[in-house]
């Protein structure tokens, strides 16, 4: 996904899960992509690194290469951490100034809106809030 | 036992004809809400549409319709849980309200620096906060007694911990995460021979079995509306007469007063002294319908049929591979907690409610009761009088699809 924008790879996200005929198949393959997911480094499985959900817990560590910001992040819950990592395509590698004002329609496209909503418990509206701070913060480092 | 005609209970829920995600509702929630009856939602339009009226103030005649109706809730209520007197019913907002109340006055009036105050492990965050800031305030101590690997009370060490500084027990009748059945009278026997008095959290004990609040001979009883059957916002409060007597109001406003002047206001009697404001009068006065509804149904008849079902539950849940039951006292009522090896609650709940099945996930607001057990939350189904063996069967396949979906 080398260079696409994170519009592009919003849209194959949501084409890839078109091909899927029941919410049976989507979950199995988030399930597996949380399997797949690269665990984060556990030295940066700490506290200050951690954002809590009520009930899963996401760990998430963004870096500066070239640029661009990259995350890598882990969940206790493994269906959380498919969409971690779901996130993860669609942000880790892109221009700070891409991600703080990155409209991430794609997870209300591919039926997954009950998960990014406010009041559920785990964490992923904190995650891709802290995504964007980080990209903002690092941004303003440089 | 006569016919339990579980076909007509479930007809009086509406709201369990729901389908949800093209599956039927399961609905195994109960501990954090139950579902209510026509009765009591025609209760709650009928309240609207024909008594609408504040309470206790007007001599107009709806004031007048509204008050007897919500202090007919009061002596149904006084009734149900036999309190000696309907002025020792305290209408409150809910368990936790109940639970502050007492922490507030009673710990303001008797808790003094260096005293004890006792829970228990398996308390619910209800049952520990409002203690935590009381003991804060006021230099006092909060002792936890022990629970063994089955979620049992170590009843040993919660003898041991009586002495002359405890000032109060505080423990729940049911564990709301375990579904232990805590031995209340033996516990209050106990704190009663030293003198201590005893409140009870009765929020996942009252829609389960029969409360006799003289038989036990508790000094304090909470518990919520919401959990039986009723509407949500209005709970209660049971309280001896000379404990009541003796603390201070809660809340200053109407309907507390007897006289205010500028140099000092002489304070109502009970119950309303600590009834400050205009109450939910909607929410108290139908859950005098929720009674009533309980009632018809019989509270033995209910607590033979969830015993039942409890037992079915436990049995068919345990013929899973890889179960872990978290609660395993010998003494249960209405809760089943478990775990499927290696996966996360929250994974489980995600997939049982894609099936339809309503289920609770995650620490239950008991958060010192997870560390005790070191495991980041449960899955919890807790049952009602209208859940059956067949929805039973459908969870039991559920978390057998969820377990080969995540492991």
């Amino acid at each position: 996904m080398v260079d696409m924008t994170i519009k592009e790879i919003q849209d194959e996200l949501i084409e890839d899960f078109s091909f899927f005929e029941d919410w049976m198949a989507k979950y199995e393959y988030i399930i597996q992509l949380g399997k797949e997911l690269p665990l984060i480094d556990e030295s940066h499985k700490v506290d200050d690194l951690l954002i809590k959900g009520c009930q899963s817990r996401v760990w998430l560590h963004a870096q500066y290469v070239d640029d661009k910001v990259f995350f890598t992040a882990d969940s206790d819950a493994i269906i959380t951490k498919g969409l971690v990592s779901l996130m993860i395509k669609v942000l880790s590698g892109q221009r700070a100034e891409d991600i703080v004002s990155a409209d991430l329609y794609f997870i209300d496209e591919i039926g997954l809106k009950e998960h990014l909503s406010p009041t559920r418990a785990n964490g992923l509206v904190a995650m891709v809030k802290q995504m964007k701070l980080y990209a903002l913060a690092l941004n303003a480092k440089r | 036992m006569t016919h339990y005609d579980i076909h007509s209970i479930r007809a009086d829920f509406p709201i369990l004809k729901t389908k949800v995600n093209g599956y039927p509702l399961v609905y195994l929630d109960n501990g954090a809400t139950t579902q209510k009856p026509q009765s009591v939602i025609n209760a709650i339009t009928d309240y609207y549409t024909q008594i609408n009226s504040n309470v206790h103030r007007g001599v107009h005649h709806l004031s007048q319709l509204a008050t007897d109706a919500y202090e007919v809730t009061r002596r149904k209520l006084s009734e149900f849980i036999n309190a000696a007197q309907d002025y020792e019913v305290i209408l409150t907002n809910g368990t936790t309200h109940s639970i502050n109340l007492v922490a507030h006055c009673y710990g303001k009036q008797f808790v003094k620096e260096g005293d004890e105050i006792i829970i228990s492990a398996m308390e619910h965050h209800s049952n520990i906060v409002p203690w935590q800031m009381l003991c804060e305030e006021q230099g006092a101590k909060l002792r936890v007694v022990p629970i063994n690997d089955e979620g049992e009370l170590d009843m040993g060490a919660y003898h041991a911990m009586l002495n002359e500084r405890v000032k109060l027990v505080s423990i729940t009748y049911v564990s709301n995460t375990l579904g232990t059945l805590n031995p209340i009278k033996e516990i209050t026997k106990l704190a009663h021979d030293h003198g201590i008095p005893v409140l009870v959290d009765g929020a996942q004990a009252i829609q389960h079995l029969h409360v006799d609040v003289q038989a036990l001979d508790v000094d304090f009883f909470a518990f919520s509306g919401h959990k039986m059957y009723g509407p949500t916002g209005v709970g209660v409060l049971y309280g001896k007469e000379k404990w009541l007597d003796q603390m201070p109001p809660y809340q200053g406003g109407g309907d507390m007063i007897k006289e205010v002047r500028f140099e000092k206001t002489i304070y109502n009697e009970l119950p309303f002294k600590f009834e400050a404001g205009t109450p939910n009068i909607e929410a108290g006065i139908c859950l005098g319908a929720a009674v009533d509804y309980i009632k018809t149904i019989g509270l033995s008849q209910i607590a033979l049929y969830e015993t039942e079902l409890l037992k079915y539950a436990t049995k068919a849940l345990s013929e899973i591979d890889q179960i872990r039951f978290i609660g395993t006292a010998k003494e249960k009522s209405s809760v089943i907690s478990f775990l499927v090896n290696g996966a996360h609650p929250y994974d489980v709940g995600v997939i049982l409610d894609k099936l339809g099945i309503a289920v609770r996930t995650g620490h239950h607001c008991t958060q010192p009761l997870m560390e005790r057990f070191g495991i980041p939350g449960t899955v919890r189904a807790s049952i009602a009088m209208y859940n059956t063996k067949e929805e039973i069967d459908l969870l039991v396949s559920a978390v057998k699809r969820a377990a080969s979906m995540l492991l």
